[in-house]
Formats: C-alpha cells, sequence, structure tokens
C-alpha cells in the first residue's frame, strides 16, 4: 500500500536524517536534542508497523531519557568555553570503524532472515505466519521453545539458551551502576574541597563546570546512569 | 471513519471518477485531516474559553471583576483582542540565543501537547470518539505528555538568560520526578479494568456514580487526590508553577519570548491541562458516564427508542458534552487552587514529591488491590458488571451455574 510506503519512507528519513546531525553537530546541546527527533521518528515506525506499546516504550524510555542527557548537556555548556565539542581525527577514524563494523554485522544479519528473502514456498509460508517475541524471552530463561525438545540421544546441554549471557549483561550494568555513582560521589567530594575556599564563589551549575573541566567525563557518567535504567524499566 | 468516508466519497463521486474502494487512501487522508483538525480546535478553542475563564475566576477569588469591558458586560471577547495585540507583537530574539532550538521550542510544546490528544475517547461503545483508539492508550499519554518538558528546557537553554536558564532547571528537576508518582496514581484504575484501553477504563465504570473508580474504595479516594495534585505539577501550574514564578525569575523560561511565541507556550500549557483533566475525568470520574443509570448511554431506553444507530450516536454525543464537563470543572478546580494556594520553594516540590507522594501513592496502589482481591463485589453496592447484566436479562437459560459466577466475579471487571 503506498501509503504505508510513504509514512516509512518518511520516518525513516528523519530518523536516519537526524542521526546524522548527531554525529556531525558540534553543540551539545543540538546532539541531544536531534537525537530526540531521530528516536522519535523511530518511534513513529513501530506506531506504522502497529506496535502501539513499543511505541509508547521508545517514547517513555529512550525519548524520555534523552532528556537526563540533554539537562547535563545544558548543564555542561552553560559556560562558553563548553559549548563546542571538538572531535580528534583519531577519534572519527575509531568512531568510523566502530559504525562501519557495526553496519556490516546488522545489515548481513537482516539480509539472511529467510522470512524476508522468501525464496523457497516454505520460507514464503513461514513469513506469513506470526512471529512473536515470547521464544526471545523463553530463551532469555533458558528455555528454547523454538527447537526441537531435547531427545534420549542428543548431547546434555546442547541448547542452553541465554541465560548466562543474560545474567552477564545484568551483573555488567550493575557494575557500571555502582561505578557512576562513586564516580558522582568523588566528584561531590571534590567540590567540597573547593567550597571550603571562601574566596571562589561557588554555585551549583558552576561547581558541576568546574568539577572536570574536559566536561567529557561526566557526559559518561550520565549515558552510563542512563543505560541501566533503561533496562530496569 | 475512513471507510464510511470512503463509502460517502464513492456514492458522491463515483459516476465521475469511478468507483472507490474501502480502504482507498482519500478517506484516511480526509478521517485525519477531520481528526486532527476537530482536536486542533477542541485544544483552540478550550484555550481561547480558559484563559478568559481563569481572569474571571482570578478576579471573583480575589474580590474584582476581571475583564468587564472588551465585548459585553462580561468581557467575552477579551481573550481574542489579547490575541490580536500578541499577533502584533514583534518576535524578538536575544542576540546570543541558539536562534534554532529559540525558534522550535514553542512548537514542540504544542505538538506534544496535541499528539496526547489523539489517543484519548471522548464516549464509548458501541461509538467511540477517540482519533485512534490504542490499546495501550493510558501509557501513550503519559509518554507523550512527558515529552512536553523538552520545550520548557530548549527554551530556558536557548534564550542565553540566566533566568530562563533557572526556570528550565526547575522544571526539569520537578517533571523527572513527579511522573513516578503520577504514573503510579494511573496504574490503579489500569488495575482495576484490567485494561490500559480508555475506552474499557471509561466503560467499566458506568451506571451511576458508586460505580466510579473514585468511590471504589478509600484508596482510590486518596489516589485520585495524589493523581490530581501530580498532574497539577507536571503541567507547571499553580502552586507548581516554579519554572515561570515570576515574582523571583522575571518570566522564567519563558522570560525572553514574546508575541505568537510566548503564546504558543500558554495554548500549550492550556490544553495539557485540559488533557490531565479528561484523563482524570475518564480513569475516576466516569469519564463519558452520567452521575446517575437514566439508561441514555448503551443499552438503555434512548437507544431501544430510536434504535442503536441514531440513539446510539445520540448517547455518545451526550457522553462527549459529560465528559467536557466534567473536565471544565476539574480545569476550574485547577484555577481556584492556583489563585488560593501560595507557590511551593522548590524544595517543598521535591519534598511534596518523594516524600509524600509517591509512598502515598504506591500505599495507596497496594491497598486498592487488596481490596479488590477481597471484595470484588464491593462493599455497599455491587460494581457494574456487564456480562452479569446481560446474563439476567437473558434469563434464567442463559444464565451461568453458581460457581462459575461467583468465579467471574472474583476476577473483576471486564
Amino acid at each position: 500500500m503506498i501509503w504505508h510506503s510513504f509514512f516509512f519512507a518518511l520516518f525513516a528519513a528523519l530518523a536516519c536524517g537526524f542521526a546524522l546531525a548527531v554525529v556531525l553537530t558540534s553543540n551539545v546541546v543540538r546532539m541531544a536534542f536531534y537525537l530526540v527527533l531521530s528516536l522519535s521518528a523511530t518511534a513513529g515506525l513501530y506506531f506504522l508497523a502497529g506496535a502501539d506499546f513499543v511505541g509508547s516504550m521508545q517514547l517513555m524510555i529512550y525519548v524520555g531519557g534523552t532528556l537526563v542527557l540533554l539537562i547535563f548537556g545544558v548543564m555542561l555548556t552553560a559556560q562558553e568555553e563548553f559549548i563546542r565539542i571538538s572531535t580528534r581525527p583519531a577519534e572519527v577514524a575509531l568512531a568510523a570503524m566502530v559504525g562501519l563494523a557495526l553496519l556490516i554485522l546488522l545489515s548481513s544479519a537482516a539480509f539472511r532472515v529467510p522470512a524476508w528473502r522468501g525464496d523457497t514456498p516454505a520460507e514464503r509460508s513461514l513469513a506469513l505466519t506470526p512471529q512473536t517475541v515470547g521464544p526471545i524471552a523463553m530463551a532469555l530463561l533458558g528455555l528454547r521453545v523454538d527447537q526441537a525438545p531435547p531427545t534420549a540421544d542428543s548431547p546434555p546441554n546442547d541448547r542452553p539458551g541465554y541465560v548466562l549471557i543474560f545474567e552477564i549483561i545484568s551483573v555488567h550494568l550493575l557494575v557500571v551502576l555502582v561505578g557512576a555513582a562513586y564516580l558522582a560521589r568523588g566528584r561531590i567530594g571534590a567540590n567540597s574541597l573547593v567550597r571550603q575556599d571562601p574566596s571562589q564563589p561557588a554555585s551549583d551549575l558552576d561547581d558541576l563546570a568546574d568539577a572536570d573541566p574536559s566536561g567529557s567525563e561526566l557526559l559518561e557518567a550520565s549515558q552510563t546512569l542512563d543505560s541501566p535504567a533503561e533496562t530496569g524499566a | 471513519m475512513a471507510v464510511t468516508l470512503n463509502r460517502a466519497l464513492d456514492a458522491l463521486t463515483g459516476w465521475l471518477v469511478g468507483s472507490i474502494g474501502d480502504d482507498a487512501a482519500c478517506g484516511y487522508a480526509l478521517a485525519a485531516i477531520l481528526q486532527a483538525g476537530m482536536l486542533l480546535n477542541l485544544v483552540a478553542i478550550s484555550g481561547l474559553v480558559f484563559i478568559w475563564l481563569e481572569r474571571k475566576i482570578a478576579g471573583r477569588i480575589q474580590d474584582r471583576l476581571g475583564p468587564t469591558r472588551t465585548g459585553g458586560r462580561f468581557g467575552w471577547l477579551q481573550t481574542i483582542a489579547d490575541g490580536l495585540k500578541l499577533l502584533c507583537k514583534e518576535d524578538l530574539m536575544p542576540g546570543k540565543a541558539d536562534w534554532l532550538l529559540f525558534r522550535l521550542a514553542p512548537y514542540i510544546g504544542l505538538a506534544a501537547s496535541l499528539s496526547a490528544f489523539l489517543a484519548l475517547p471522548f464516549s464509548g461503545m458501541p461509538h467511540p470518539f477517540v482519533a485512534q483508539r490504542l490499546d495501550v492508550a493510558v501509557f501513550f499519554v503519559l509518554a507523550v505528555l512527558g515529552l512536553e518538558v523538552f520545550s520548557v528546557i530548549l527554551a530556558g537553554y536557548s534564550s542565553a538568560s540566566k533566568w530562563s536558564l533557572f526556570g528550565a532547571m526547575r522544571e526539569a528537576a520537578q517533571v523527572v520526578s513527579y511522573e513516578v508518582p503520577l504514573g503510579l496514581c494511573a496504574v490503579t484504575p489500569v488495575m482495576l479494568a484490567g485494561s490500559m484501553d480508555l475506552v474499557t477504563i471509561g466503560d467499566a465504570q458506568q451506571g451511576g456514580f458508586w460505580n466510579w473508580y473514585l468511590l471504589h474504595s478509600p484508596f482510590a479516594f486518596i489516589t485520585f487526590g495524589v493523581y490530581f495534585t501530580c498532574a497539577t505539577a507536571s503541567v507547571n501550574r499553580a502552586p507548581f508553577d516554579l519554572a515561570e514564578a515570576e515574582s523571583e525569575l522575571v518570566g522564567g523560561f519563558h522570560t525572553e519570548y514574546s508575541g505568537l511565541r510566548w503564546s504558543l507556550f500558554f495554548l500549550a500549557e492550556y490544553g495539557s491541562m485540559m488533557l490531565v483533566s479528561l484523563l482524570a475525568a475518564i480513569l475516576f470520574l466516569g469519564g463519558w458516564h452520567g452521575v446517575l443509570p437514566l439508561g441514555l448511554g448503551s443499552g438503555g431506553w434512548l437507544e431501544a427508542l430510536l434504535g442503536t444507530g441514531i440513539g446510539g450516536y445520540l448517547g455518545a454525543l451526550l457522553g462527549l458534552v459529560l465528559l467536557l464537563t466534567k473536565g471544565l470543572l476539574l480545569v476550574i478546580f485547577m484555577m481556584w487552587a492556583r489563585w488560593s494556594l501560595p507557590r511551593l520553594r522548590i524544595d517543598q516540590v521535591m519534598t511534596t514529591c518523594l516524600k509524600y507522594c509517591t509512598p502515598i501513592a504506591a500505599v495507596c496502589f497496594l491497598g486498592a488491590t487488596l481490596w479488590q482481591a477481597s471484595l470484588p463485589n464491593g462493599l455497599l453496592l455491587r460494581p457494574y458488571n456487564a456480562e452479569l447484566l446481560r446474563a439476567q436479562a437473558a434469563g434464567p437459560v442463559a444464565t451461568p451455574p453458581a460457581d462459575v459466577l461467583i468465579v467471574d466475579t472474583a476476577g473483576g471487571r471486564p
């Protein structure tokens, strides 16, 4: 249906365009704003696909979560000298490498999905059967319902599911959370030392910027703080 | 609606351009334009009325008359005159402002406020007046409502003024905190109705005011109070209007705005006031159902008299009027609170949210759950149960056995 294709192209172009804008802008607040728009366009794609719940989730968690990033951006750039983030060429090369690798991985995975290729009649019928995320959730709990049940002669533990990986990710996120809290506490200690000097006037915004002259560490902390909240919700 | 429009178009112009199918694009485009236009008009006209009403109520509470000159004795045309003045004002921008964000910020707030109306129903089954009926409408409305804060933060940041920035940071802290108890309060009616669909939640409260979720249990009653407090705070209204606090921050986040952009912020604010009030009416106050069961809704004498088509539509229109009346009364309550209570300090705002609203909402949710589990039939009056009523009307043959009936009621409402 041409109507669907039109809106899909519109939302996809918006998402990709604003994603590029995030990368190409040097102003932190504008970056966060473009990220909001890109993520909202992705939510539009979900609504277009009829996945209302996922779309609302996208708005609530990802777009809403970017709010925290935006606030940190505002705090960091409240002073003139931090208003632009300059990227070194080495960082650009590294980011391009990682991005390209991820693009190759994802596109090869996408083109290998049998239901989307539809070469043989069997695969085409597979594309018509409704597929839900239920098997993925069961696999995360260690049950591979998408595969045949184990027989007597099958080797033990040949289908372990993803429970170990899931647990490792959870522990990793916990470590990140604790680390972020530790970093934040450390900064507060440094600030209280600064504040003891009566000759230096200190407002809250100044403290946040003063504590870390490069401003990047605080931004990283905000990003890492963001991720456990997303998975937790 | 799109299919109906396509059929109408087919009947009107089919002889000229050939037959139009049921799912042709033109019907969908027309339906989208009609529905979006109606919602836009609802927000704009209610904004127009509310600004006049706010001045009148403020005047009466402060023992004066409010507007009396423009357009007759009661100053009916005051808002139009204000709007004309704002249209003619120069659109100023500070020299050091971030021009893109400064210009875009008012539209973001208005867009968020408007798009939340998309999932809001104005009448129940069998003719739900809703632009897009969603299974997760409560969640969608709350999610979109939370995006409005972006406009305040971007406006505050991009103005390059410290008053604006202070206002924006206050707003950020306030809205992020108040979303937690707001969501907790909205969960209670969702739990009672067993659905996140606003049409289902509203229809589960039909049959008189004793079926409203407000009066479901003492816990639900307190939950409504907490919800309304948090809703007032999340739409940035006094006594929680710290982001604009004109006595300390000049104008807060809109200090540097003038003219039409400034008025767009206020259109968005009045739009979200209307939105949270309508949401409160649907979640707790029976939505489009009347105070007493007069049989005007579905299955009543009106439908029996005029048929489900016309009678049902008349009932739905009446429901629309009822819902808008309830929303209007809640908005008036908000105005009353604004002109009666002094503004809170920022630490008091955070204390109210984190130390009072959130624990109270959590305890009330638990209490309402236990109440529903232990007293599924209510304390005094039996709650409305569509299946039970239908089974009784169908006679003894259709009535399920007694044990099934008990299981059915224990499972809560449909």
